[in-house]
């Protein structure tokens, strides 16, 4: 099985840093442990999103402002 | 025409607050709610509930057609907006008016100006009520800009003329730092706000916050005296009592009256508070803005008082004259107001959603929990963290601290972390206990007692 990025915490997952940035990262994009993906808001206070593993990621499983779940994949990467 | 069906476009323990006076009062309760918010206690409290969209407050409680539309297929003849969310919404009373509905707040027009944090100064001056000194109005050039400083002087506060409620404020220390910070306040109310004006106002150091409750009808207005809220973290308040013992008698007759003068001059319907801030040291205080709706903290004012300011507003919207007349209004004793807020406070205040496995409520004599927990309800992290509000009174501002310490000790919230730590430690304080505070008191405080504050 593939590797997996998990929310660290429920809330709203959001791609990019701010509604006029351009997002973190595309699928395709490779990341290092520690790169931020995104950020989980959780009660009105934002969170980093950081990668736990190092490669490429192949797809994300949420789109921005979806409601995430503690421990849901938010992206696959190989 | 008396409410008949109220849509109550909000959630969290306010909503609870608006349906029990709503129900005592014989009106049909109907809950909007996101799909987060399905399993809350206020939509089990309804008489009726209906979804508004998806659990992004921008998405269903902000989203002002799927209200209205909500209140049209439900057949509400009146929309509560609670605190926060769209409660100071001109655009969303408007929205209300056009669809028929009856809006529980003042005019649109009133939320309109008192909105405008410019405007609001700008009234307050008319009505002889005194402000902070700073811009006569909006400040649009660094000329003006500094005219104004070489009155009042470093450091200066840079304010969003559309913000409020602690948010859109820098500070700037020098004139470098000014000249920095002017256009990065400026960006950041556009994007925020959608409006770029800056005023400025002096920085009153040491200050306390002292607000002022008004009710009115239009016509008339009456005070029910002051609540103190200088305990307040990032801008927020954590703490709340009522009245406030620094405040000398003729100080305080002297600010509820300019209070009732500035209420009386907009022409203020409904439920509204007057926040001023108060240096003890030369007993001036001055106006800083108005909150346009029922606040959070407004427990502590119906304890002293008794009067049900929910009940009031359901009543005024309805179209009833006030029916209280200042002389019918005394307050009697002490009530103090602690935030339980589902944060850690031994890291940081990091938020803390979760299952409640374990619900123990305090209760007895002068002792009242406004909350949205039943054990079992897991608290969506949607939302800000205000899990519930514990409000005592006793005939005296110590007894109301012995009895706060108390019903904190009855308190029992398991399986989430909490502010009760914060609060049993700021009620065993002697700077507490002799209210020697300012609203810049508690983050110093922190810093130096963060280890009184381990987890429990």
């Amino acid at each position: 099985m593939a590797k997996q990025i998990l929310s660290p915490l429920p809330g709203t997952f959001y791609r990019r840093p701010a509604p006029d940035q351009p997002v973190y990262k595309n699928e395709g994009d490779s990341v290092a442990v520690g790169d931020v993906i995104g950020l989980v808001e959780v009660m009105k206070s934002f969170n980093e999103v950081k990668s736990t593993e190092a490669g490429k990621i192949v797809k994300f499983h949420a789109e921005n402002e979806d409601a995430v779940m503690a421990g849901q994949p938010l992206a696959d990467l190989e | 025409m008396p409410i008949k069906r109220l849509l109550i476009a909000n959630r969290g323990e306010i909503a609870v607050r608006i349906i029990r006076a709503a129900r005592e009062l014989g009106i049909h309760t109907i809950q909007a709610h996101s799909t987060a918010d399905v399993d809350s206690l206020a939509v089990k409290l309804a008489d009726e509930a209906i979804a508004i969209g998806p659990p992004q407050a921008a998405k269903s409680y902000l989203n002002i057609p799927a209200i209205i539309d909500a209140a049209k297929k439900t057949q509400a003849d009146a929309v509560h907006p609670g605190y926060g969310f769209l409660a100071e919404n001109a655009e969303f009373a408007d929205a209300c008016a056009v669809a028929g509905l009856v809006f529980v707040g003042p005019s649109a027009n009133a939320i309109r100006m008192m909105g405008d944090k410019v405007a609001a100064r700008e009234a307050a001056m008319r009505a002889g009520v005194p402000t902070v000194p700073g811009s006569d109005g909006r400040v649009d050039d660094l000329e003006t800009a500094r005219r104004v400083i070489a009155e009042t002087g470093f450091p200066i506060m840079i304010k969003a003329a559309a913000g409020g409620g602690g948010r859109g404020i820098r500070i700037a220390a020098n004139p470098e730092e000014f000249d920095r910070l002017v256009p990065q306040a400026k960006a950041e109310a556009l994007a925020a706000f959608g409006d770029g004006g800056l005023y400025l106002e002096k920085v009153i150091e040491r200050a306390r916050h002292i607000e002022v409750q008004i009710l009115g009808d239009g016509h008339r207005a009456i005070h029910c005296f002051e609540r103190e809220c200088s305990l307040q973290r990032r801008r927020q308040k954590v703490w709340e009592e009522a009245p406030s013992i620094s405040l000398p008698e003729a100080v305080r007759r002297k600010l509820c009256a300019s209070a009732v003068a500035l209420a009386e001059a907009v022409h203020y319907s409904g439920a509204g508070t007057l926040e001023y801030l108060y240096d003890d040291a030369s007993g001036d205080f001055y106006f800083i803005e108005m909150n346009t709706r029922i606040q959070v903290e407004h427990p502590v004012t119906e304890f002293i008082t008794g009067v049900d300011l929910v009940r009031e507003m359901l009543k005024i919207a309805g179209g009833e004259k006030l029916r209280l007349k200042q002389s019918d209004i005394f307050m009697r004793g002490h009530a103090i107001e602690v935030r339980i807020n589902a944060e850690d406070p031994a890291q940081n205040f990091m938020p803390a959603p979760g299952t409640v496995t374990e619900l123990r409520v305090p209760g007895g004599n002068g002792v009242r929990f406004d909350t949205l927990l039943y054990q079992g309800y897991t608290i969506p992290p949607f939302y800000d963290s205000l899990l519930g509000k514990l409000i005592v009174w006793d005939e005296d501002r110590p007894a109301a601290i012995a009895r706060l310490i108390r019903a904190l000790h009855e308190l029992q919230i398991g399986g989430v972390k909490t502010t009760r730590s914060l609060h049993l430690a700021l009620a065993a304080d002697p700077a507490v206990a002799s209210a020697q505070f300012h609203t810049r008191w508690l983050e110093g405080w922190l810093e130096s007692n963060a280890t009184k504050l381990a987890a429990e």
